[in-house]
């Protein structure tokens, strides 16, 4: 068996930085509800903002998405996926809430 | 002991309805089932006489050459398409009858429509455009097959899947009553809890899957296996069209497959998403089913003018005037087919803001297919114009479809559409953009590109005959559906009671007669075309001074496509060619050629997922559990299996195109004006000014 | 070498060139299929987002939610995420596929662990009546909850066909193509479990 690179050991610490970014994005998460130390009203968005923290982290570190020329490509896929998702989902939730309003 | 074969009875066969209780209804049913069977069974009989059964298997049936792949696609679509034509023809009879009555029960109408609309849109539509794009995309941008060849021939056995189960449909039980967009709650386990809107669910959603992998796989093909130097701008444009439609089927069809799969759960195992109590909410349906409804009205339309911007360049022998804009215009409809889904249901209760921002992205659309008509115009203008079969069918759509397109813009606005919503103007509307649209310019295509395929062209004059007859046909049968609708006459109903209508109808039959005699006329075109072989022949392979890279290859191209790989320069890279003089060359040396061998994949998907489709529908449980199983189980044998390549030796591939490059170079070529006449032998003697 | 250069491809970095360009198609091809999951998770995820008030008077967000499971569930999927990470590196720097191994099987126990949690936790809601057919909000829950479920019972298949075929051939190139496609997915459903843990269970009893 090879002794560990420096290379190995480099990229052994960048997924070790992954997963304790998605830990302590984790345990934000829980705390912000289990605690009570938010006001309710910023718990939702706080919610949202970590999530939307720790699916970056997770794309950064553990597949490796980032802005350099070869994986442009990807890249781009998954914005264009992400902006037809925004106008499906966000398109669903307005319509069927404003019809859930006109239902009232 | 385990129920052997779940909800299905002996009655539900419908080859005996007409006995037990006879009427011109059942009479339809049964007739309509016999003919199923009878021609299965003469398919069956006629592969057996003529000792087909092998060539069958091993040149069709298990192969993942993309151009066979792409005509097995092209005949499900004809026969999905002569069921959708008999069934607009009963449907406009019944309707000459329909002054306060019918031939038809109201149960066997609603059917009628309903399996129209799917077979139409699903198994004649989409086979077709999917034919398509698998025939031509490897062959226009130079490579030799699929990224994914296997799964091509899986999507292939899904497609056939789900027109296995309609046609089935046929047979055992009944189809479902809903329309084609089977909108719950009339679909649900409460109010129809029969069969019907369960072969729905299944042939839509198992089908949706092998149209997915289909648009994947286009999709990955166009953007790795591009030929060097064939940079996306300089892709030809039906290429082009062929990547948004991909595009479209890639993120499109989700919305359907979720659709699909939750009305399967509420029906099967009592989920409460579309039902009426328990927190159900049906308009999740309608959002749902349209968000994948729109974007597939381009996913259907958009190859269409893929091949109308071809033909035009083609048969005016001018370069493409505007292709820049025509690629723009074509990435722009793709991403606002996302935005005007709720079109489709201005009138279920939003409020005017909701509606109003989505008519206005309704509009918007209208802006891009506008400069596309401005872009084939420029190129007809000041063209040296062919009048052959295909632009008999350009000239048909340019006009007819404007006035679809218009009426379209006309339904845009949610004020004009409360007042027409639901009524026959509706129907004239989708029947004018979508026959003209995608049906001619699937047609015209067939006319372009059937020398390529099979090395004869179709006869001319049959197939002008044909191409008006469809044209006339049309505009007597759907045109006269705007002044009903604006009469206030609903669509979908049995009956009617206002005798102005009656005339109108009856014009409607004419016309659907004509349009019988064109579907006809499609066969006898193939026909005469057959008998005439001989002195239809382009083995060449360019009968009409193409431009694009498919043209530089034999007709029908060998298997490996290309001898050698391609170098693009620019555009129109054919046309280059021939303009430098430098067409029909040997490279210095061959290389083998390396091609995926046969499989049965897609066959083993087909019978497993009808299994699956047909024992869900019927509630047989033990076969649904068998078939996954089965299909998990085989797909990971087979994973573990080797599957070496099939090597083409060079001397092969040298044999096959030194043959061909040098019969080229001995044809002295033909002129434009003499490429409908016999001395067309695929040869063209150009010239073509590229530059203009 | 970096990794940078090595790979075309976002996703797991495995330093193999075998293939060549038609490796890079299949992987590109299984991240267009991703994201074509993508949205059909989004939909269902908006559907649920339609739903969640749709009780019919039956079990809400709370009585469904029992945050200690999903802390512990979450925490497995994380924890099989990076064992699987750990794994490619192992495969990558060539360590011997018995290293390799066993961060694979740490990264499918994890995985299966997850999937017991979540099997109880379905099991107490049969328990207490929050059965799918109760309610529209119940409907969706199960369906998102559960088809994610189905992906992770889905990938467990995966690793166990792929373990198989490395005890029998060895790390193969193909073998390793089908890994580096295996990775992507494993860490997709990783991503879409945020969204789940965050939004239905977290924000549900918000």
């Amino acid at each position: 068996m090879k002794h560990s690179g420096p290379e190995e050991r480099r990229e052994r610490g960048f997924y070790t930085l992954g997963l304790g970014l998605s830990v302590v994005l984790t345990v934000a998460s829980f705390a912000s509800v289990m605690t009570g130390i938010l006001p309710s009203a910023w718990v939702i968005p706080a919610l949202v903002v970590l999530a939307l923290a720790q699916i970056v982290v997770q794309l950064r570190y553990f597949l490796h998405i980032d802005f350099t020329h070869q994986k442009r490509e990807d890249l781009q896929l998954l914005l264009f996926t992400v902006l037809l998702l925004a106008i499906m989902a966000f398109g669903t939730l307005w319509v069927m809430a404003d019809l859930g309003d006109r239902m009232m | 002991m385990i129920d052997l074969f779940g909800r299905l009875e002996w009655q539900e066969l419908k080859l005996l309805e007409f006995f037990h209780d006879p009427s011109i209804d059942t009479a339809v049913a049964s007739g309509a089932a016999w003919m199923t069977v009878v021609a299965a069974i003469a398919v069956i009989a006629w592969i057996t006489w003529a000792r087909r059964w092998a060539w069958l298997w091993n040149d069709w049936l298990t192969s993942v050459d993309h151009k066979k792949i792409g005509i097995m696609y092209m005949v499900i679509g004809f026969v999905m398409m002569a069921r959708g034509v008999f069934e607009g023809v009963v449907m406009r009879a019944h309707q000459t009858t329909a002054l306060d009555g019918g031939v038809l029960s109201n149960e066997h109408w609603a059917e009628l429509f309903s399996t129209h609309g799917t077979v139409m849109i699903f198994f004649v539509a989409m086979p077709f455009i999917t034919g398509f794009m698998n025939y031509l995309i490897p062959l226009q941008i130079g490579a030799r097959d699929m990224a994914f060849p296997v799964l091509n021939q899986i999507s292939l056995g899904l497609t056939a899947t789900g027109a296995a189960l309609t046609m089935i449909s046929l047979v055992v039980g009944a189809f479902e009553t809903g329309g084609w967009t089977a909108y719950p709650p009339f679909t649900g386990a409460d109010f129809d809890p029969g069969p019907g809107p369960d072969y729905w669910v299944w042939a839509i959603a198992l089908s949706g899957f092998g149209s997915m992998f289909s648009g994947l796989n286009f999709a990955v093909t166009i953007y790795k296996m591009r030929a060097p130097g064939m940079h996306f701008l300089r892709m030809p444009v039906f290429t082009w069209t062929a990547l948004c439609t991909s595009i479209l089927l890639v993120f499109a069809l989700p919305p359907l497959t979720v659709a699909c799969l939750m009305q399967a759960l509420d029906r099967l195992a009592g989920f409460h998403f579309f039902t009426n109590d328990l927190g159900g909410n049906m308009m999740n349906y309608a959002n749902l089913f349209w968000m994948f409804g729109h974007p597939e009205v381009y996913i259907l339309v958009l190859p269409a003018y893929g091949i109308f911007s071809e033909l035009t360049s083609m048969f005016a022998a001018k370069r493409l005037y505007g292709y820049t804009s025509l690629v723009i215009a074509t990435m722009s409809i793709s991403v606002i087919s996302f935005c005007v889904w709720l079109h489709h249901f201005f009138t279920m209760g939003n409020s005017a803001t909701i509606n109003a921002a989505f008519g206005i992205a309704t509009g918007i659309i209208a802006i891009p297919t506008g400069v596309k008509v401005y872009v084939w115009m420029a190129t007809l203008w000041g063209g040296r114009i062919r009048f052959t079969a295909p632009m008999v069918y350009m000239t048909g759509f340019f006009i007819l479809f404007v006035i679809g397109g218009l009426s379209g813009i006309i339904l845009a606005n949610p004020a004009i559409n409360w007042q027409v919503h639901n009524t026959q103007f509706i129907v004239a509307h989708f029947h004018n953009v979508l026959l003209p649209g995608l049906i001619f310019g699937i047609f015209a295509g067939v006319h372009i590109w059937f020398p390529k395929a099979f090395g004869f062209r179709l006869d001319e004059r049959a197939g002008k005959i044909t191409a008006w007859l469809w044209i006339v046909g049309f505009c007597f049968t759907f045109l006269p559906l705007y002044f009903l609708g604006l009469m206030g006459y609903p669509r979908r109903s049995a009956a009617f009671d206002n005798p102005e209508f009656l005339p109108y109808m009856i014009v409607c039959m004419l016309g659907a007669l004509m349009l019988m005699a064109a579907f006809a006329g499609l066969f006898v075109t193939l026909w005469v075309s057959i008998r005439k072989r001989d002195e239809l022949a382009v083995p060449l392979g360019d009968p009409w001074d193409g431009r694009t890279l498919e043209w530089a290859t034999s007709a029908p191209p060998p298997p490996w496509n290309f001898a050698m790989i391609p170098h693009i320069g620019e555009r129109d890279a054919f046309a280059r060619e021939k303009a430098d003089g430098r067409p029909y060359v040997t490279p210095e040396y061959y290389e083998d050629v390396h091609l995926p061998p046969n499989t049965s994949a897609g066959l083993i998907a087909m019978v497993a997922t009808t299994a699956f489709g047909f024992a869900m529908t019927w509630w047989i449980w033990w076969l649904a559990v068998a078939s996954v199983l089965g299909f998990i189980l085989w797909y990971v044998v087979h994973s573990f299996r080797e599957h070496p390549e099939v090597t083409i030796p060079a001397v092969e591939v040298e044999r096959h195109h030194a043959a061909w490059v040098e019969a080229a170079t001995l044809n002295e070529g033909v002129t434009r004006d003499d490429e409908t006449n016999s001395r067309n032998r695929g040869r063209a003697a150009t010239d073509m000014v590229v530059a203009s | 070498m970096s990794d940078q250069q090595t790979n075309m491809h976002p996703g797991l970095n495995l330093g193999y060139v075998g293939g060549g360009k038609h490796e890079e198609s299949k992987v590109f091809g299984f991240w267009v299929f991703l994201m074509s999951d993508l949205v059909t998770f989004g939909l269902v995820f908006a559907i649920f987002g339609t739903m969640r008030n749709a009780t019919a008077g039956g079990p809400g967000a709370h009585e469904v939610t029992e945050l200690r499971s999903i802390a512990i569930q979450t925490g497995l999927l994380l924890l099989s995420s990076f064992a699987f990470s750990w794994a490619s590196l192992a495969m990558k720097y060539e360590a011997g596929r018995w290293r390799f191994l066993i961060w694979f099987s740490v990264a499918a126990t994890s995985g299966l662990g997850f999937l017991i949690f979540e099997l109880l936790d379905f099991h107490h809601l049969i328990e207490i009546g929050a059965v799918p057919q109760r309610s529209g909000y119940l409907s969706a829950f199960w369906s998102l909850v559960g088809l994610h479920g189905l992906h992770v019972a889905g990938g467990l298949l995966w690793i166990g066909v792929l373990t198989l075929q490395i005890l029998k051939f060895g790390l193969t190139d193909t073998i390793k193509s089908r890994i580096t496609r295996l990775g992507l997915y494993w860490h997709f459903l990783d991503i879409v479990w945020i969204g789940i843990f965050s939004l239905v269970f977290l924000a549900g009893v918000a």
